[in-house]
């Protein structure tokens, strides 16, 4: 090993007239990691609390993705599985914009996302629901925000399913988002419901978030404006990532 | 609604973050898309943290999650972020030079039938930590899977450093030494490179101490 130089960086790894750490993670806002409604998380919740620890390079660091990592047809899941024939179901242009949590737009953030076809059915081994799988429809794809932080991908609206949970349990039509920012500690799983769906409130996963509010951050909206006539319906669902609160100028001259 | 950039330190948060959902069952499909047979992508993140040429500098963190009950989480899916050999991260932040492609991130899915998962990487150094102190080395891990409701964020540590670990930042916050046992990896065998051994308890007596980061 050569040259660890840890005396390189300043205090906490925090440079002068770089941002901050990251706000707080607002538990709240989030679902409870135990949620008796929702049966798996009661085995597979931790019951000791959380240990707080301010952050660090490891944390405010993270590994970062271009759109050069990517292939062309990643963001289309119309056509990035199958070699002929086109997915049955709803056609839909799903897009957005990342911000943080001080509405600024963040650029080079990578997108990952999963869904089931129109009949609401994975191409999963562990999906053993009846509805057929689609041989044109594999259900995943990635893209990388552009210098505004906006991105979107071509699908089709996926379709409700039944899950063995209580007795008659059926998942409102979602797509699962995997967001990056550019630290570790923003990592980000979601899901992604869609406006208009009943089943959203009758859903114990949906409903493992208390605050109505923070709930309906997840639900996309019908976008007319940017539907593609006699194409496909457009759905806006916009992310908030961590923000970074600002820096400390002690170590700045005056008048910055 | 943007903050001016000479606001002042505790300028609170003007958006909340988006809410978390489990990553639920099917995760592969989107974070391992190889491993639920999706062919469609020219690359995707896997077990390799880092791939040396040299063996003999190879090591490998193998474990398995378990839930409240003891059983295994087949399901998980775990990722990893690590600093290179010299402690140095391959991001702007840091901005120190990084091993020739060294990317630093590792994402493994748990096998789906016995819960078993690796990566193949290399020791990370030490990474300076608040107020001038240095971390002993250590790989960053975050979990996901079906009823966890938000990723859970943890460390692992290597058995060696016992000296660093006494002057840790993080490990000097848990007082009980049997719940900081649980973020030091068991080394389990040499031979071509070395594996370490990290079992993550969700749950229970022996439960992994698990960050607010
Ligand atoms: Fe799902």
């Amino acid at each position: 090993m050569t040259d660890t130089r840890p005396g390189r960086l300043p205090a906490s790894g925090h440079r002068p007239g770089r941002p901050g750490p990251f706000f707080a993670r607002d538990r709240g806002h989030h679902p409870p990691a135990l949620w008796p409604d929702y049966k798996t998380s009661v085995a597979r919740s931790p019951r000791q609390p959380l240990l707080s620890f301010e952050n660090t390079l490891s944390e405010i660091t993270g590994p970062l993705f271009s759109l050069r990592d990517l292939g062309p047809q990643d963001n289309d899941l119309l056509s990035n599985f199958a070699t002929e024939g086109q997915p049955i179901g709803e056609r839909m242009l799903l897009h957005g914009q990342v911000l943080d949590q001080n509405a600024r737009p963040v650029p080079g953030v990578l997108i990952e996302i999963w869904q089931a076809n129109a009949a609401g059915r994975y191409r999963h081994v562990n999906d053993g629901y009846r509805a057929p799988l689609d041989p044109a429809f594999g259900g995943c794809g990635r893209t990388v925000t552009d210098s505004e932080g906006r991105y979107f991908f071509r699908s089709i609206k996926p379709g409700a399913y039944p899950w063995p949970n209580a007795t008659d349990s059926w998942r409102p039509a979602h797509v699962h988002f995997s967001i990056f920012g550019s630290g570790f500690a923003q990592r980000l799983i979601t899901q992604a419901y869609f406006e208009g769906d009943p089943l959203i409130d009758r859903c114990p996963i949906a409903g493992s978030i208390p605050d109505p509010a923070a709930r309906n951050m997840l639900v996309a909206r019908l976008d007319m404006e940017n539907s593609v006539p006699f194409d496909m319906l457009a759905w806006r669902f916009d992310i908030v990532l961590r923000g970074r609160r600002s820096t400390c100028f002690e170590n700045r001259p005056e008048g910055n | 609604m943007r903050i001016p950039p000479n606001a002042p330190p505790n300028t609170p948060p003007v958006l909340k973050e988006t809410p978390s959902q489990t990553a639920g069952p099917y995760v592969h499909i989107g974070l391992r898309p190889s491993v639920a047979g999706f062919a469609g992508y020219t690359w995707e993140p896997d077990h390799q943290i880092a791939n040396p040429a040299d063996k003999s500098r190879r090591i490998r963190i193998s474990g398995t999650v378990f839930d409240g009950t003891g059983a295994p989480v087949k399901d998980a899916l775990i990722e990893a972020w690590q600093a290179d050999a010299n402690g140095h991260y391959p991001h702007p932040e840091d901005g120190r030079p990084v091993m020739p492609g060294f990317r630093g991130f590792g994402r493994a899915a748990a096998d789906l039938e016995s819960g078993e998962w690796h990566f193949d990487t290399i020791r990370p150094g030490p990474v300076p930590g608040p107020g001038g102190t240095l971390q002993a080395p250590h790989v960053s891990l975050w979990i996901v899977a079906r009823g966890i409701n938000i990723g859970l964020h943890t460390r692992l540590y290597f058995p060696e450093d016992a000296a660093l670990h006494a002057t840790d930042p993080l490990l000097a916050i848990i007082p009980d030494p049997r719940r900081r046992e649980t973020l030091i990896a068991t080394r389990e065998k040499d031979g071509e490179g070395v594996t370490y051994r990290f079992d993550i308890h969700i749950q229970g007596e022996y439960e992994t101490v698990f960050l607010d980061i």
